[in-house]
């Protein structure tokens, strides 16, 4: 059994929809229409696959942590999406929504980004696929993750940065849905999580779910059976919807851990932002709320419409963690098993270190997201040395 | 609660006049003095003023209403608020508020429309729901007698158009080109190509807004619309920090522009 598709009106139970100014209105259609098809066309299928494997490195392997292990007192597995070719699981979508956007014949790729990852992975695709890039970030991203900015200057992406608002990923989204306002006609906006106006969440998810699929044959093939706990860090949501897609049918726990500071699920109220009804940090007249989190990527006042959606049937769990729980995660598991990992999935960790007792025992699986050579420079300040 | 004068009605009997329509967009909450600035705008010639209320992700708005947005939320600006000022007013001039869906949905449909109707609001404008999304709040409007205006963009297509007429009330907002809220160097030609496709299919009022920064714009788009709506233009000359006198000395010469053209 997988994840349910949602309805014709892109929902998910009561979440999800279509919140778009009418500009946008039919070039979702287009897009629905056009992922559709190429969804159920093999050519398409094999050329993403090609890609995936032999561009972006997958499969991704899965490492069993005995040394942390030992400490913690259950047995923990890691999702290696670390070691995809840009550095975190952003590619899986980036390669399909690229190979789409050509498929469309769009010549422009428009894209926000919060750590960079996302809009790194962009910059990627469209450098391989000979498209134009355009990347919004917060200005408040573009000086705490200059390492990824360079990068996509380097890959032959123009990089704007986001004065507006908190000038963060929020903002930035903001003004790559502007952007696409204007040039709907020959841009594709590359949307980085499983968050927006429908097909977005949906399509984002598909594009992810090799996660899943992977991990679950690893990881049976590791224990023997599937894991007691799944358990991966949530911004918009898209590498847990990707390792959790691997799992709805199992006995497997699921957690979603939200940074303290953008706990939509966990602070946040229903409401309608970026396309999407879903659960959203707001004041009590609508106004959205700044995140404030350590980490660039998981800086989002919102939620993908899914994970409300799991929230609410009970199948998936989300908790939150604070800054400090993850700076200490992210030493943790650099010092134990030579892995240095993003500052986001560090937040899954911090979860797994805090509920060490409850987890004594169990099978854990985490999906490392990404690498944390682009936070080293900001942990550097932090830690003081 | 009194019935409040219906968009529709006041611009169609300035088009039966054989004018063209002028509603005007102001920031609401945007200085101390912005509820004289809406009665000089309408003492200058707008048929129905526009209130923003101000959003914290406006997606549909350019530079100029983002940064009247946060001067007005900086200080101390609420949909409260807004609507508070309103309520003692007895403007010449229907109104219309123009926001964001959020802010009706986290207030609740109906108190949102009721909230509307008892500050003396006519319509209401929610760029970011379309027609799929409409039917809860749509309802929940048509028991305020709040009418609803509906948005078509060039890249509409043919059929849709025709939903759209069918169910915006007030009138046709027809957005002049692709992009956001904000003056051009010149009328973009999808401003013309839109209000006649609509004109078309329509015997409602065809208003092209967005990208409509001047009296020529203006004018031009009249050709075929049956009127504009003007907003950054305004609003810029609110943040300048003008007063209400010279704010609807803008509008006059929209309103001297289209009178003498028509």
């Amino acid at each position: 059994m997988n994840l349910k598709n949602p309805n014709e009106k892109g929902r998910f139970g009561p979440f999800g929809g279509r919140y778009v100014p009418e500009t946008l209105v039919p070039a979702c259609h287009e897009l629905e229409k056009s992922f559709i098809e190429a969804w159920e066309d093999d050519s398409f299928r094999k050329e993403l696959d090609f890609l995936l494997s032999d561009y972006a490195g997958r499969p991704s392997p899965i490492t069993e942590c005995f040394n942390l292990s030992a400490e913690l007192n259950c047995r923990l597995l890691l999702k290696r999406e670390d070691l995809n070719h840009t550095g975190s699981h952003k590619i899986n979508n980036v390669l399909g929504q690229a190979l789409l956007a050509k498929r469309m014949g769009k010549k422009r790729l428009v894209a926000e980004t919060g750590a960079g990852q996302h809009g790194v992975a962009t910059a990627t695709a469209a450098a391989l696929l000979n498209l134009e890039c355009c990347v919004y970030m917060g200005e408040v991203d573009v000086k705490r993750q200059e390492l990824n900015v360079f990068r996509m200057k380097l890959l032959g992406a123009e990089v704007r940065s986001v004065e507006s608002g908190s000038k963060t990923l929020k903002d930035a989204v903001n003004d790559a849905m502007r952007d696409w306002v204007a040039t709907v006609e020959d841009s594709y906006y590359c949307l980085g999580s499983v968050m927006g106006p429908h097909p977005y969440p949906w399509m984002v998810r598909t594009f992810q779910e090799v996660i899943g699929t992977e991990a679950r044959k690893q990881s049976e093939e590791i224990l023997g059976t599937t894991p007691d706990v799944v358990c991966a860090c949530v911004g918009g949501g898209s590498n847990a919807i990707g390792i959790f897609s691997g799992f709805i049918d199992s006995d497997a726990e699921l957690i979603g851990v939200e940074p303290a500071g953008g706990a939509a699920i966990g602070r946040g109220v229903p409401g309608v932002v970026h396309g999407m009804e879903s659960f959203l940090m707001q004041d009590e007249f609508g106004q959205v709320l700044e995140a404030e989190s350590i980490s660039a990527g998981l800086d989002y006042p919102g939620v993908g419409p899914e994970h409300s959606y799991l929230s609410s049937t009970g199948r998936a769990r989300y908790e939150s963690v604070t800054d400090d729980e993850v700076i200490a995660a992210f030493q943790l598991l650099s010092r134990t098993e030579g892995l240095i990992p993003a500052l986001e999935p560090a937040h899954a960790l911090a979860w797994i270190s805090r509920e060490r007792e409850y987890l004594t025992g169990k099978t854990v699986l985490l999906n490392l997201s990404g690498r944390g050579d682009k936070d080293v420079g900001q942990m550097m300040e932090i830690l003081n040395v | 609660m009194s019935e409040n004068v219906q968009i529709e009605s006041v611009l169609q009997k300035r088009i039966d006049s054989g004018k063209k329509a002028l509603v005007v967009y102001i920031t609401g909450g945007l200085g101390e003095d912005w509820i004289q600035t809406m009665h000089s705008v309408i003492a200058a010639g707008a048929d129905v003023v526009e209130i923003g209320i101000p959003f914290s992700d406006p997606v549909m708005d350019g530079p100029i209403i983002q940064m009247a947005n946060d001067y007005s939320m900086k200080s101390g600006s609420t949909p409260v608020t807004i609507l508070n000022d309103l309520r003692e007013e007895r403007p010449a001039a229907p109104l219309a508020v123009m926001t964001y869906y959020n802010l009706a949905y986290r207030m609740g449909h109906e108190r949102f429309a009721a909230s509307l109707a008892s500050a003396g609001i006519s319509g209401c404008i929610l760029p970011d729901l379309p027609l799929e999304e409409l039917d809860i709040w749509s309802e929940s409007a048509a028991n305020s007698k709040i009418e609803t205006i509906l948005l078509a963009a060039p890249t509409t297509p043919d059929e849709r158009l025709v939903q759209i007429c069918t169910r915006s009330s007030g009138f046709v907002y027809a957005v002049g080109l692709l992009g956001v809220t904000g003056m051009r160097s010149e009328l973009a030609d999808s401003a013309i190509e839109i209000a006649s496709r609509l004109k078309n299919v329509t015997s409602k009022p065809v208003l092209v807004g967005v990208g409509i920064g001047s009296p020529e714009q203006a004018v031009k788009a009249c050709e075929v619309s049956d009127g504009v709506i003007v907003g950054s233009a305004v609003v810029q000359e609110m943040i300048k920090a003008s007063s209400p006198e010279k704010v609807g000395e803008l509008v006059s010469t929209f309103r001297e522009a289209l009178d003498k053209n028509s």
